[in-house]
């Protein structure tokens, strides 16, 4: 198998790589200079999600740079983890169990076996069709009609968004797009990289400028400073690293945009229904992020749109 | 070895977040007892436990389900220790019998061991948490010097409902209380709702 790492993709990783450095001594300089009180807080825990990122990133651009299986194994992690998180909140009952086994241990190893096999037309449809339809046969077969399209649209929904929504980021190794033959590691690097630089700027925009909630009834700390800031900064360093897309710099912009936009609107779907489950975040294995959920929220929603942009516009 | 790859394997499989509201490292003898669910219910405490007070802790566990085939025995035995009693079928009937069992749970902690109990005596449906049997107020009689801990699991119900083979691997949380202050002169009834209550209690975030 010839190596999916070129120079475009370890100077994307030598990026990553700087920004962390950066981030990290700034962490540092304001641990030393932050005194006592409730900034202390603040600052620790900005400390302990760059810690976090520093694993997070190295986890996933060795993933990426081992090939397919690297990704398709760290992301089928991804998306057992979110379900868990996501199952745990939904009000399912006893009678739901069976329906719920056979999402965590078949849907999700199938969904990514068909990346693997590179099957795209039964990857696009497995899980909005059959899975669809057969959780509410078995939910029904269970004969417990309390609250019924609550429990069934609630599990519909968790393998929607942890599963399908989440395999969409290794699927795009399976596009075939003329003169970016087996370079598709980068593609993915692209839109991960962008999404999450956006959640990144968009907090560290509303934290410096502050000013007006852009959604108060669902989440606290989104400020419209965060978001037009936050976007259109992630866009621009999409653009600037249009060289490692098959897009152009036009392109890379357009799709970059898109794409903090989706993961934006991620994030507010995502809030709501921790708002309405009463809860912060939706777990706690990512010191200073809360639950895998609760990271890549905007992933979710941001990855679909933009493979399937991608494949409509520039796939063969 | 065995007993450190089980406690890490079934911790993870349920995600298990742990709270103490009391000292973990205490070396007081004590009684953990909490509400029963599932069958992962005292592997999870048991897991939960720092690794020294863990080799001090004995389950107890029905010999009926511990002593069917080798493996089971061997785990009961080798791995957790447990304190093995034969179960009474129903409430109030055999009377002697229960008495016996308790008798033995207390002799075999000697000076040293804590227990892991469940005093509903069989796992409740749902979630809920079922009257005390007896037991619990018997063992605190005859061995006063004891500490009684609560032990809260949640949602350990929904990730191994009883009759399931396998579990969904949801997250879950394990609370333990402060010991139950001793009353003198208690009745039983008393102490049993007492001792429920401060279980259930446990489930409303402090």
């Amino acid at each position: 198998m010839n190596s999916v790492v070129d120079a475009a993709l370890l100077r994307l990783v030598g990026g990553v790589l700087t920004l962390l450095v950066f981030a990290s001594a700034i962490g540092f300089v304001m641990h030393r200079f932050s005194g006592r009180g409730p900034k202390r807080a603040m600052v620790e825990n900005i400390n302990a999600r760059i810690r976090a990122w520093w694993v997070m990133a190295s986890v996933f651009a060795i993933s990426v740079m081992t090939g397919a299986i690297g990704s398709i194994v760290l992301f089928s992690m991804i998306s057992l983890l979110g379900m868990r998180e996501f199952v745990t909140l939904a009000p399912t009952r006893r009678a739901d169990h069976r329906a719920l086994v056979w999402c965590f241990f078949a849907v999700t190893p199938v969904e990514y076996g068909l990346i693997y096999a590179g099957w795209y037309g039964l990857f696009s449809i497995m899980i909005p069709v059959y899975i669809f339809i057969f959780v509410a046969i078995r939910v029904v077969l269970a004969g417990d009609t309390e609250r019924f399209l609550e429990r069934t649209a609630t599990m519909q929904w968790g393998v929607m968004i942890c599963v399908y929504f989440v395999s969409y980021v290794p699927a795009l190794l399976m596009l075939r797009i003329p003169g970016f033959e087996r370079q598709n590691a980068k593609l993915m690097f692209f839109l991960v990289l962008v999404v999450e630089l956006s959640d990144v700027l968009q907090y560290i925009w509303g934290k410096a400028i502050g000013g007006r909630l852009i959604a108060p009834s669902i989440s606290p700390n989104k400020t419209w400073a965060g978001f037009v800031g936050g976007t259109l900064s992630a866009t621009a360093a999409g653009t600037v690293v249009w060289w490692a897309t098959p897009f152009g710099p036009v392109g890379a912009a357009t799709m970059a945009f898109v794409a903090t936009i989706m993961g934006f609107a991620g994030g507010l779907i995502m809030s709501a229904i921790k708002r309405d489950r009463g809860v912060k975040d939706f777990g706690s294995l990512i010191d200073g992020h809360g639950g895998v959920l609760d990271r890549i929220d905007s992933l979710c929603f941001a990855a679909p749109v933009f493979f399937h942009l991608t494949r409509y516009f520039f796939a063969a | 070895m065995i007993a450190g790859i089980l406690a890490k394997t079934s911790s993870l499989v349920c995600g298990t977040s742990v709270e103490w509201r009391c000292d973990p490292h205490s070396s007081a003898q004590r009684v953990y007892f909490g509400n029963h669910s599932s069958h992962l219910d005292f592997v999870i405490i048991w897991s939960a436990l720092p690794a020294e007070a863990r080799r001090l802790v004995r389950p107890v566990a029905g010999s009926d389900y511990w002593q069917r085939g080798v493996v089971r025995r061997h785990l009961a035995d080798r791995v957790f220790h447990a304190v093995l009693i034969s179960r009474t079928p129903g409430i109030g009937c055999r009377c002697d019998a229960a008495k016996a069992s308790v008798r033995r749970m207390a002799d075999e902690i000697g000076a040293r061991c804590s227990l892991i109990v469940f005093p509903e005596g069989t796992r409740g449906v749902d979630g809920e948490v079922g009257a005390f049997k007896s037991g619990l107020f018997h063992l605190s009689r005859l061995r006063p010097d004891v500490e009684l801990v609560p032990v809260f699991l949640e949602n350990l119900n929904r990730i191994l409902p009883k009759g399931e083979v396998l579990p969904v691997p949801m997250l879950s949380r394990v609370v333990f209380g402060s010991p139950l202050p001793r009353v003198p002169g208690e009745g039983k009834q008393e102490f049993l709702a007492r001792s429920r209550e401060a279980l259930v209690h446990l489930q409303v975030a402090s």
